[in-house]
């Protein structure tokens, strides 16, 4: 029998956590979906190394991570595009890279975006929580932050690799100009004033310091209520676009609470909530309507609602 | 009634009364169990709305609720676990609560673990279910300034609920006293102690 298949953390990194595709169906018991905060970046570096797309892996934030393999092991770093070396020997993000036994994979600094995404063959394999190992900051859910010398089990390997067909894919750092996010109204909208829907998709906002896996934060023009009264506590989905007390959006992520009592503006389109991983304090937002609400001299057009019945 | 869409996969039900909440809450989880309901991920309660997330067709699922009862007589309750929570009635707002509500501790402690509550939506933390049943004269604001820390098993009361902790958080709600029950273990298969709709009564204890 062979060494037992295992990560060890040299190096944690600012804030390094267990990772998948989260554990999505708990929101009536209060239970956040949680989940690589990109998850394509997390799907594509698992395809790379032959695992399913939602097998745990690792996602670090700013400064990656540095783990020695106790055994023969395949990763895939993928994500802001960041320095990555095995036993000191740069290799390639994006591609398969081979980590022999006693080896030490380091992922550096990400030079833009800000999360960088570690799979490895068989994925970790930890115990999981309602049916993920995410670590979910919000309810504390899931595995703590790595610490120096933790031990990471890993799943058996499939023993087939993908073949790297598609070859390079892009980077997922940050594009130059300010990150663009497809907004829909709702379903709050008609809380607010035309004009603060208009602000909304023609304003820069950028992204504030207490940014995190919950929420990204903005800080620009505040968006006005047209109603004032408080709004009981209701449901929450990713991506809403939630405008608290002092007028300043923030965009829920991954860890988003499961119900909140400020009303949502808007809610950014599924495909444009990967790249809210990727921004920094200081970065610019833009949103903009997705097809096909268009503005009129009065303000955009509103969804359809439904219904009136008493 | 009104249907807000929030996103292209998810919809907002909202709604007049917390009654109403309920009663089509138990009818769309009613007709998901029977395979009735067309495809969803999450059926969130909240104080006067029901959230659809995870919808793969919004518009077959407009009808599927425009069809649902809204009003609490016409729908059973689904079938409803009645939990038991025994509970030390020392809290530290427990006599002030029963001042509030024209009674002694004793009373308080009484009208308390004599009702039945039932649980209405979750929210807040993992588990934390707030639970209606309380007469209205005993609905009383939350504390103006919560707590840094309440303990988890706190049992405690504010505007028309009455909910337990399930571990150590801020809190601002007036605290009647405490249970070693576990609300929240995600070890068990059902992790929740207390999932919406579930009813649920406390028994006093003593030390």
């Amino acid at each position: 029998m062979g060494p037992e298949r295992t990560l060890v953390v040299v190096r944690p990194g600012a804030l390094t956590l267990v990772e998948d595709e989260g554990r999505q169906g708990h929101a009536h018991l209060a239970v956040p979906r949680s989940g690589a905060l990109d998850r394509g970046a997390l799907a594509e570096a698992n395809r790379l190394v032959g695992n399913e797309a939602g097998r745990p892996g690792l996602e670090t934030t700013l400064t990656g991570v540095a783990l020695r393999a106790t055994a023969a092991v395949v990763v895939a770093v993928t994500g802001a595009p960041a320095p990555v070396t095995v036993d000191g020997r740069t290799v390639a993000m994006a591609e398969q890279v081979a980590v022999g036994a006693g080896s030490v994979l380091a992922v550096g600094a990400a030079r833009t975006g800000l999360r960088s995404y570690v799979a490895v063959d068989g994925g970790i394999a930890l115990e999981p929580v309602l049916g993920s190992c995410s670590t979910d900051v919000l309810s504390g859910l899931g595995p703590p932050p790595l610490r120096a010398g933790d031990v990471l089990p890993l799943g058996a390997p499939h023993g087939v690799l993908a073949t790297q067909a598609t070859g390079r894919i892009p980077d997922r750092g940050r594009p130059s100009g300010p990150l663009l996010l497809s907004v829909r109204p709702g379903p709050r909208d008609d809380w607010f004033t035309a004009a603060a829907l208009t602000t909304l998709v023609s304003r820069p906002y950028l992204v504030g310091r207490h940014s995190n896996r919950i929420a990204l934060r903005l800080e620009g023009p505040t968006l006005r209520r047209a109603v004032n009264t408080e709004l009981p506590s209701e449901g929450l989905v990713l991506g809403s676009v939630q405008v608290p007390a002092d007028g300043q959006p923030l965009v829920f992520l991954a860890d988003h609470p499961t119900t909140g009592g400020y009303p949502v503006i808007a809610v950014v389109d599924h495909m444009d909530v990967d790249g809210c991983a990727q921004v920094r304090p200081g970065d610019e937002v833009r949103f903009r309507w997705a097809a096909p609400t268009t503005e009129t001299a009065a303000g955009p057009a509103r969804p359809t609602r439904y219904g009136a019945a008493p | 009634m009104r249907i807000l869409p929030a996103g292209p996969h998810a919809l907002l039900v909202e709604l007049e009364d917390l009654a109403q909440v309920q009663a089509l809450h138990a009818a769309l989880v009613e007709r998901r169990d029977a395979g009735d309901l067309p495809a969803v991920i999450d059926i969130v309660p909240a104080a006067r709305t029901v959230l659809l997330d995870g919808v793969e067709d919004t518009g077959a699922m407009v009808g599927a609720v425009a069809a649902c009862p809204r009003t609490p007589a016409t729908a059973p309750l689904a079938t409803s676990a009645l939990v038991e929570i025994p509970v030390i009635y020392d809290g530290e707002d427990l006599s002030w609560v029963a001042e509030q509500w024209g009674t002694s501790t004793a009373g308080a402690v009484a009208l308390h673990s004599g009702a039945v509550f039932r649980a209405a939506f979750c929210g807040f933390a993992p588990g934390f279910a707030y639970l209606v049943g309380l007469p209205e004269r005993c609905h009383l604001p939350r504390r103006p300034r919560p707590r840094p820390e309440v303990p988890a098993g706190a049992v405690a009361v504010a505007g028309e609920f009455t909910g337990v902790y399930p571990r150590p958080s801020p809190g601002g709600w007036h605290l009647l006293g405490r249970t070693t029950t576990a609300m929240w273990d995600p070890a068990r298969p059902e992790p929740a102690l207390v999932a919406p709709g579930v009813e649920v009564r406390f028994v006093a204890v003593e030390p």
